[in-house]
């Protein structure tokens, strides 16, 4: 806990320093990386991390030691030739971009082990510190490292916020952007040299082999969050950040530790949370939307089978039971219970206590059994008559489309098949405006009320209470 | 909206020129030689079977694909000076419709021709914009996500993005590809408005049935150019038995004989 307020108190101006390289890292790689997934090009961004590892040691060979700016130089150089190799394969062999990619990543970074071992057998040249470059070291930063690669990401930063207008378009639409004469050539080697330059700000921090990371991760995070790009890049930039904080953090806690893998983990984790906890895109929010609609179907099914009960015996004034219902729905008795209660909630159907105790439909929950049936048999109509399908193969198409037809769809419906009166199993089609015929007494009585007509001697009706009384009755059953 | 006019001359050079244009995927032709005159402020359809070349004439006569030789000319101008004054429509499946940009976004997209490099589109930017949805119906879904549309209100914003544009010229990719009736009645009043305004419409097209009354020209295409004219005297049963004529002829057997021999032809572009 005291380490806790010691690096967030900020006293030490070193961990000052440290913390603004590694937020600034974040943001950049955060917001660059948006641009690097939606242009389905996060494959590139890793085999580039990799491969500037030779330019790593080369750079310490040169210099004999480690220096700033000539590792930036070696980066870059490696980093620009990996993209321009893997271009050159894809283009003039017929090997195709993934296994150009991995042959790019693997044949570089090998060659930079190799480097690594060469520079640690000799004792020539002040190999302190390129281990870091592996895994990223955020505490071994010093004030020129923090110049110089805080600097570069700021500078990726400026040039995104400057040319967004121009990568937002070559990133959707690029045949658009040749047709007006853009220069889309030099956006993508703009976009190239972005990320060559982010991977290389982010070598002492993050390390080669955990770099792509932080470009991909939190711009997959962002992308549950928002459909608009320019709030995706500042989720991005935000997740990015938290992970250098946290990176950070980790590495003056414990500084036998590599930063990289902390910054990874703690984006994974943002991840993560997005994945699981956004709403609309997120896994629970999707789960929920499915019990919803899975539900509603189910509460749909019952009024449709009360429904056809009332047509198979033309009595809208006998109650269904319970069990009856269990029986010809084929639906577990809780789930039956679950379902009933939230029909009986809206009023779509009604309880009666009597001999057997059951449920009898409401006026406007016939009405939309109705309607479930009409929308029912006018699609199979519709399937059968228009698109010719045989009148035995379309009834499970219509058990699910029922509960998809708006009344607009609907209406089209009617309209194409100008209304038709049976449906091609001759069944009737029921209208609204026929509702009042054909012994539905129950319809002619005003919305919400439950009284119906009944024979007092066949079936002694009497309206159950309240739902409390509703459910413990039906426990017993 | 302002009105591009086209760049007067002596002699009045034709919208599009296109000679010789010929292309090669993967050494196998799809086109050869093609070499037309684009009629002033008339709407041409290009038909032809699948497979015929149509969308990939007008990409290689735009410059969007690699031509193995031909040129285009604009109003008798180089195509690189005169891209602001030819408005591309791309098939709908040409893009990403998940991307995460709104409608305007996309339709701004049509003034970036008139903006410099790194230049932000201004209000009146966006106010042509908001015209251009309006004239095809869709000013409501300004701030709706691209994703959220149906396939022809997908096209109506792409049309809107090219009115937005303000060009002379008008090319478009199938834009009757998959959309509703209401779309499609939409697109064709508002390429006969263009015509009214004196601005060159063509319309890659698979419908021959609306063809005679929709299109004052039209190009029959069927890897060569089978024949150009004015609808009453080029569409006619022959030419359309040319163009769509069931059995191999002798030159997409040579076609299908190069692909097989990997037969190189010389590429210059």
């Amino acid at each position: 806990m005291d380490l806790f307020f010691e690096f967030f108190s900020l006293q030490d101006p070193n961990i000052r320093y440290v913390l603004a390289g590694t937020i600034l890292l974040g943001i950049s790689a955060g917001a660059l990386g948006c641009f690097a997934i939606l242009r389905r090009r996060a494959l590139v961004g890793d085999a580039v991390a990799h491969a500037i590892l030779p330019g790593v040691c080369l750079a310490f060979i040169v210099a004999g030691g480690k220096d700033p700016f000539m590792l930036i130089i070696g980066a870059f150089i490696f980093g620009l030739l990996s993209m321009v190799t893997m271009d050159f394969i894809t283009r003039n062999s017929r090997i195709a971009p993934d296994a150009a990619i991995g042959m790019v990543l693997s044949v570089f970074f090998g060659l930079g082990v190799v480097l690594l071992t060469f520079i640690q057998s000799t004792g020539y040249i002040d190999q302190s510190g390129l281990d870091d470059f592996l895994f990223g070291q955020a505490a071994a930063m010093v004030g020129t490292d923090v110049r110089v690669f805080g600097g570069l990401s700021l500078l990726i930063l400026v040039l995104l916020i400057m040319a967004y207008k121009e990568l937002k378009l070559v990133s959707f639409d690029i045949p658009f952007a040749r047709s007006i004469g853009y220069p889309v050539k030099r956006m993508e080697f703009l976009l190239a040299l972005l990320m060559v330059m982010t991977i290389t700000a982010g070598i002492q921090a993050v390390g080669v082999v955990l770099m792509a990371a932080m470009l991909i991760i939190p711009a997959a995070a962002a992308r549950y969050w928002t459909d608009s790009l320019r709030v995706m890049l500042v989720i991005a930039a935000g997740v990015g950040a938290f992970s250098g904080i946290t990176g950070s953090f980790m590495s003056f806690t414990a500084p036998a530790m590599p930063t990289g893998p902390w910054m990874v983990v703690s984006a994974a984790l943002m991840f993560l949370i997005s994945f699981l906890l956004a709403p609309g895109r997120g896994e629970i929010a999707r789960h929920v939307q499915r019990k919803k609609l899975s539900f509603k179907i189910a509460c749909e099914n019952i009024l449709k089978t009360i429904y056809s009960l009332e047509e198979a015996d033309g009595r809208t004034d006998r109650v269904r039971t319970c069990g009856e219902l269990a029986k010809k729905r084929h639906i577990p008795e809780r789930k039956l219970q679950k379902v009933l209660t939230s029909l009986l909630k809206k009023g779509l159907i009604a309880w009666y206590r009597g001999n057997p105790d059951g449920y009898v439909l409401t006026v406007t929950g016939r009405d939309e059994a109705q309607r479930l049936v009409r929308v029912h048999r006018l699609w199979e109509q519709y399937l059968n008559q228009q698109l010719h399908i045989a009148e035995d193969h379309v009834h499970e198409d219509a058990e699910s489309m029922e509960h998809l037809i708006t009344s607009d769809i609907e209406d089209q419906l009617r309209r194409s098949l100008g209304s038709p009166a049976l449906d091609p199993h001759k069944s009737k089609i029921p209208y609204k405006d026929d509702g009042g015929k054909g012994g539905r007494p129950g319809s002619k009585l005003p919305d919400g009320d439950n009284r119906i007509n009944n024979d007092p001697e066949e079936y002694p009706l009497k309206p159950g209470k309240s739902d409390k009384d509703h459910k413990k009755r039906e426990g017993r059953s | 909206m302002t009105n591009v006019n086209p760049p007067h001359t002596g002699k009045q050079n034709p919208p599009i020129e296109v000679h010789d244009l010929t292309v090669a995927y993967e050494q196998k032709p799809v086109l050869w030689d093609i070499d037309f005159e684009l009629p002033e402020s008339k709407m041409t359809a290009i038909v032809g079977p699948n497979g015929a070349g149509k969308s990939t004439l007008i990409k290689a006569a735009m410059g969007l694909i690699p031509s193995s030789a031909g040129y285009t000319l604009i109003y008798g101008k180089p195509l690189d000076k005169q891209r602001r004054n030819v408005a591309y429509v791309p098939q709908r499946e040409s893009v990403d419709w998940n991307f995460p940009i709104s409608v305007m976004d996309v339709v701004l997209m049509g003034r970036y021709p008139h903006l410099r490099l790194f230049q932000r589109p201004s209000r009146k930017d966006r106010e042509i914009a908001t015209e251009s949805l309006k004239q095809v119906g869709m000013e409501e879904y300004a701030k709706r996500q691209i994703s959220q549309l149906s396939g022809g209100q997908q096209q109506r914003v792409f049309l809107a993005r090219a009115l937005a544009q303000d060009a002379a010229i008008y090319l478009l990719d199938e834009p009757f590809a998959g959309v509703d009736a209401a779309t499609e009645t939409v697109i064709f009043n508002k390429l006969q408005e263009l015509r009214t305004l004196n601005k060159t419409v063509v319309v890659v097209h698979h419908d021959l049935q609306s063809v005679p009354d929709n299109f004052d020209w039209v190009m029959l295409l069927n890897l060569r150019m089978v024949a150009f004219g004015p609808v009453d005297t080029t569409f006619t049963d022959e030419n359309l038995q040319k163009t769509y004529g069931g059995r191999l002829n002798i030159l997409s057997q040579m076609v299908e004989r190069s692909r097989q021999q990997r037969f190189i032809r010389e590429t210059e572009s």
